[in-house]
């Protein structure tokens, strides 16, 4: 009796099991999909950094070719384009990082008058769309008269950085332990070398998210820099020139070697990281 | 004062004049005046919101008190900040630094006051703590015993005058916490530093202090020591936080002597004059207590065979539960309420069931007496709930 | 004993005055005013006044050869509204489906890398972010290339005659996909989609798995589990999520410009052409404004919508 139930039972179930497997991994396949579409654009970039396209664009494949890769540079203006976006990166990230780490610290630690007004004030500029606050930033620099270049550009990206710091950071101090700063200074560390050697370290993985958000929101910004550029040019702006003019294929070689360097920095750093810890 | 090397260093006394504590119109603690004596092991004790931590937040100087002063060897220290105070704090849960690794733990009070040299000393601290082959390992990699070990060592091995406790052992399980308890006992008596220990857990503070001070809504309720305070309680609170007490309401009879005699019901109750806390005249009201561990059960049909002199009162087994090393009744005395009677599981009478009609009995000596304008369910539920 | 180099204790009267109320010294009240004091400054001339800049901006006339002067021209506004509102509609259309879009496919990711992704979730997490690292504008551009007209995908759609029932809907036109609203929704949920995905990551890790399986042992079907469990307490995620997509998405203008044709245009094409190349300064700054007003009500009556008004 029971072993007759059981044979029907798989007899039944071929179709089922199909369709039960489906069922059971439907959100990896959806996930996994979802996947395939953010990786996708970098694939073809990496792919056509290999092109030898015939005309101005890169947009169809024509045959193999290193070319680009062997000259990297030999578009005219496109280094020297990313040296400053590189350069004005650095420079937001450390400007932000400062001004919102203090901000940061204040807000996650003080009591203090008009903290709604300065809450208020630091979400709104990630509230704005970046044309908004790209075009008034500019109508201050006309109206005040203001040569429009490196600096110009600096100052946007260290405005639109800024929250981003407060909000990582903010969120680091406020889910450390105050007793931790209470024990230092219980063992003798006075308020300076208490913050120092308790509170920073312990604030660092904030302060370096919100660097490393920074300095990736500026060297990549586009919208904020057009309007605040004059005729300099960033990269972001170099290849959105060359969407107009034609597109060389070494920009899908710097694409590529951002791309590959990014995912190489991330797993040394990891395993780097797994090593100290099981040395220890 | 002067710099040596021993471990062994003497403990200041600590003393509150008048110290207190608000946040705007809620009063963490009442003025206080409490006195430590160099070298104790001092507990207080209460429920969660009684503001001990407070005060001993402002002996560590991480709180500055409303008013009062606090003195630390004879020395006024209210408004140093806690860097600058020969005090050192184990703190609840013990905050210990996550980016530093225990040895860096240990020598952090050490190299803020710019000694070079520590390693022998946090070797020699680490050893004592049986917490050597841990010494490069981060806090986050230790168990919950280990890491209270840590916090220990790394407040003594600045030899402070003081030592405060918050809470040392909250987060231990129960046979672990029974073990540092023994410990901490052991390393106090060892380095002779004073001992002030904030707690919630009353068996803890008897089991390691030397005097336990009982807080209570921002008041020292009662202060003595651990075997004073639980044989003669002065409120109901302290009577029913430390362990169990049956209070039962009763009136003055007689009064004079060196003995009162009460009226309970319809029952008469005798006590020793001294150990009635409320000022007692003929007709006064009081609160009569008794622990339940004193208390003996007899079967009605026994009642007869009792010695004469002891405190008797009848009634009725409601409820008994066996915990192996005592039996745990309740008696219901009719007129008086539920009672609570422990007895040790000697020689058990087989007629001792739910149901039984008893006679309770005691020596007169045993009982208290406490002043009868209390609520007399102060401090029960507390017990509970922090236990 | 240690030496302390504390100073003599000082002198102070006895009881009676010490009774009196001590307070916090001023020095150290003012800490948290020079913390902010530079950042907020930072913000105050970058930030607030460009805006008051803009207001004022938007209500005057004039030309770039005679200047532009404060007449409290309102009429800029209606002007603009009455000859660009097509263009508003869009974009809030646009950035709505994109954002809706961004989530259908942001949740499945975020709950593999949070419950399933198991050993594998560092490499997922590296294979979200990593794109990141190569402009966005070059990406953008790739889409160029997977979307052309010749290409695979058209071919597929074409083939499938999934393109027949687009066009049919009007979101294509006739064989392809360039340069249709199709492609620039679909440049739209590429570009913002990570800004879904880490957020709702961030509030479903913090999800004690334990709770899916108290909701099974409390008879819910996995289904439910999601509807009554998992889902409520990715709200945070959802809300953080559904925000940092659509208000960049609806002012966004590169999508738009790189992958749509001009009747694609959205505001943000508008104010950039309005302000780079016609100058006309009062019009742009006029629909800016009107952008940034009907996005923060639109983001404000989101979030008291939500109940989650403690986000920020």
């Amino acid at each position: 009796m029971a072993v007759h139930e059981t044979t029907r039972a798989t007899a039944v179930r071929p179709p089922n099991r199909a369709l039960r497997w489906l069922r059971r991994h439907i959100v990896t396949i959806a996930g996994l999909g979802t996947l395939g579409y953010l990786i996708l654009p970098n694939l073809v970039v990496m792919v056509f950094s290999f092109n030898k396209p015939n005309g101005r664009f890169n947009y169809q494949w024509t045959r193999f070719s290193t070319d680009a890769w062997t000259d990297p540079c030999g578009v005219a203006d496109m280094c020297g384009s990313l040296g400053l976006s590189l350069e004005i990166a650095v420079w937001a990230t450390v400007g932000a990082t400062v001004l919102g780490t203090m901000i940061a610290f204040a807000l996650a630690r003080y009591r203090f008058r008009a903290r709604g007004g300065v809450g208020t004030l630091i979400f709104l500029p990630m509230a704005m769309p970046e044309v908004v606050m790209a075009a008034s930033l500019a109508t201050l620099f006309l109206n005040m008269g203001i040569q429009f270049g490196f600096w110009t550009i600096l100052i946007a990206h260290i405005t639109f950085c800024l929250s981003f710091v407060v909000t990582a950071v903010k969120a680091r101090v406020m889910s450390m332990d105050p007793r931790l700063e209470q024990a230092a200074q219980d063992l003798y560390a006075t308020p300076v070398q208490t913050f120092l050697r308790v509170t920073l370290p312990i604030a660092a993985p904030g302060i370096a998210a919100g660097a490393l958000l920074s300095f990736a929101l500026s060297f990549d910004d586009f919208i904020i820099t057009n309007f605040n550029a004059g005729s300099t040019v960033t990269f972001p702006m170099f290849v959105w020139g060359s969407a107009q003019r034609g597109t060389p294929v070494q920009i899908n070689v710097i694409g590529t070697a951002m791309f590959l360097v990014a995912v190489l920095c991330v797993f040394v750093g990891r395993t780097a990281g797994k090593k100290r810890r099981q040395r220890s | 004062m002067t710099h040596t090397e021993t471990p062994r260093s003497s403990g200041g006394d600590v003393r509150l004049r008048g110290i207190s504590k608000t946040y705007g119109s809620f009063t963490a603690v009442h003025p206080l005046d409490l006195t430590v004596p160099a070298g104790s092991f001092f507990a207080l004790l209460g429920a969660s919101g009684c503001g001990k931590t407070t005060t001993l937040r402002m002996i560590a100087g991480l709180e500055e008190p409303t008013t009062g002063t606090v003195e630390l060897s004879g020395r006024d220290v209210t408004v140093l900040p806690p860097y600058k105070r020969q005090v050192n704090t184990v703190f609840q849960n013990y905050a210990l630094f996550p980016h530093l690794d225990i040895y860096e733990n240990v020598a952090f009070g050490l190299r803020r006051r710019g000694i070079k040299s520590v390693k022998k000393q946090v070797e020699e601290m680490l050893d004592l703590v049986q917490l050597g082959p841990m010494a490069r390992r981060r806090p986050q990699q230790l168990s919950g015993g280990q890491q209270q070990r840590v916090a220990v060592a790394r407040a003594l091995i600045n030899h402070p005058e003081v030592l405060l406790l918050d809470e040392p052992l909250g987060a231990l399980d129960l046979k672990l916490r029974r073990q540092m308890q023994l410990e901490l006992k052991r390393i106090q008596t060892e380095v002779g530093i004073t001992f002030v220990h904030v707690t919630h857990d009353q068996e803890e503070a008897m089991t390691m202090a030397d005097t336990v001070a009982v807080m209570n809504g921002g008041r020292v309720e009662q202060l003595g020591a651990p075997a004073e305070l639980y044989e003669n309680p002065a409120t109901t609170f302290v009577a029913n936080f430390l362990g169990t007490s049956n209070l039962i309401q009763a009136e003055v009879v007689e009064a004079g002597g060196e003995e009162l005699l009460l009226r309970a019901g319809d029952a008469k109750l005798r006590l020793p004059a001294r150990r009635c806390s409320a000022p007692a005249r003929s007709g006064d009201k009081v609160l009569a207590g008794v622990r339940p561990e004193k208390v003996s059960l007899a079967h009605a049909d026994a009642a007869g065979t009792l010695a004469e002199g002891r405190n008797r009162l009848p009634g009725r087994i409601k409820d008994a539960s066996f915990i192996g090393v005592s039996t745990q009744y309740v008696v219901d005395v009719p007129g008086l309420g539920e009672l609570a009677v422990y007895e040790q599981n000697i020689e058990r009478d087989g007629r001792l069931v739910p149901g039984a009609e008893i006679v309770l009995h005691w020596n007169p000596a045993h009982t208290f007496a406490l002043d009868a304008d209390q609520d007399i369910d102060a401090g029960a539920d507390l017990d509970e709930e922090a236990a | 004993m240690t030496t302390t180099e504390t100073p003599a204790p000082p002198e102070r009267p006895d009881t009676a005055d010490s009774l009196e109320i001590r307070t916090t010294p001023v020095r150290k009240r003012l800490i948290p005013y020079w913390l902010l004091l530079p950042g907020i400054l930072w913000l105050i001339v970058f930030f607030a006044a460009p805006l008051v800049y803009q207001a004022s901006t938007s209500l005057q006339t004039g030309s770039l050869e005679e200047g532009f002067k404060v007449t409290w021209h309102v009429a800029t506004y209606w002007d603009a509204l009455a000859e660009y509102w097509p263009q508003f509609v869009r974009s809030v259309a646009y950035a709505a489906v994109a954002t809706v879009l961004c989530l259908a496919l942001g949740y499945p990711l975020a709950y593999l890398i949070a419950f399933k992704a198991g050993r594998w979730r560092n490499v997922v997490m590296i294979l979200v972010i990593a794109p990141f690292f190569t402009s966005f504008l070059i990406r953008t551009l790739a889409w160029k290339t997977i979307l052309a007209d010749g290409g695979p995908v058209v071919g597929a759609l074409n083939h499938l005659h999934v393109l027949d029932v687009t066009s049919a809907l009007g979101i294509t036109e006739g064989h392809r996909v360039l340069a249709t609203p199709l492609a620039v929704v679909c440049g739209l949920t590429y570009n913002f989609l990570p800004f879904m995905v880490l957020p709702l990551y961030t509030s479903l890790e913090r999800i004690d798995p334990r709770l899916h399986e108290a909701a099974g042992d409390l008879y819910a079907r996995p289904a439910t589990t999601f509807r009554r469990v998992t889902f409520p307490l990715s709200m945070p995620g959802v809300v953080a999520g559904t925000l940092l997509t659509f208000i960049p998405a609806a002012g966004d203008y590169i999508n738009a410009e790189l992958l749509g044709s001009t009747d694609q245009k959205m505001i943000g094409n508008v104010i950039q052409s309005q302000f780079l190349r016609v100058l006309d300064y009062p019009t742009a700054a006029a629909l800016s404004f009107i952008l940034m007003a009907a996005i923060l009500a639109m983001v404000t009556l989101y979030i008291r919508k939500s109940g989650t008004e403690d986000l920020v």
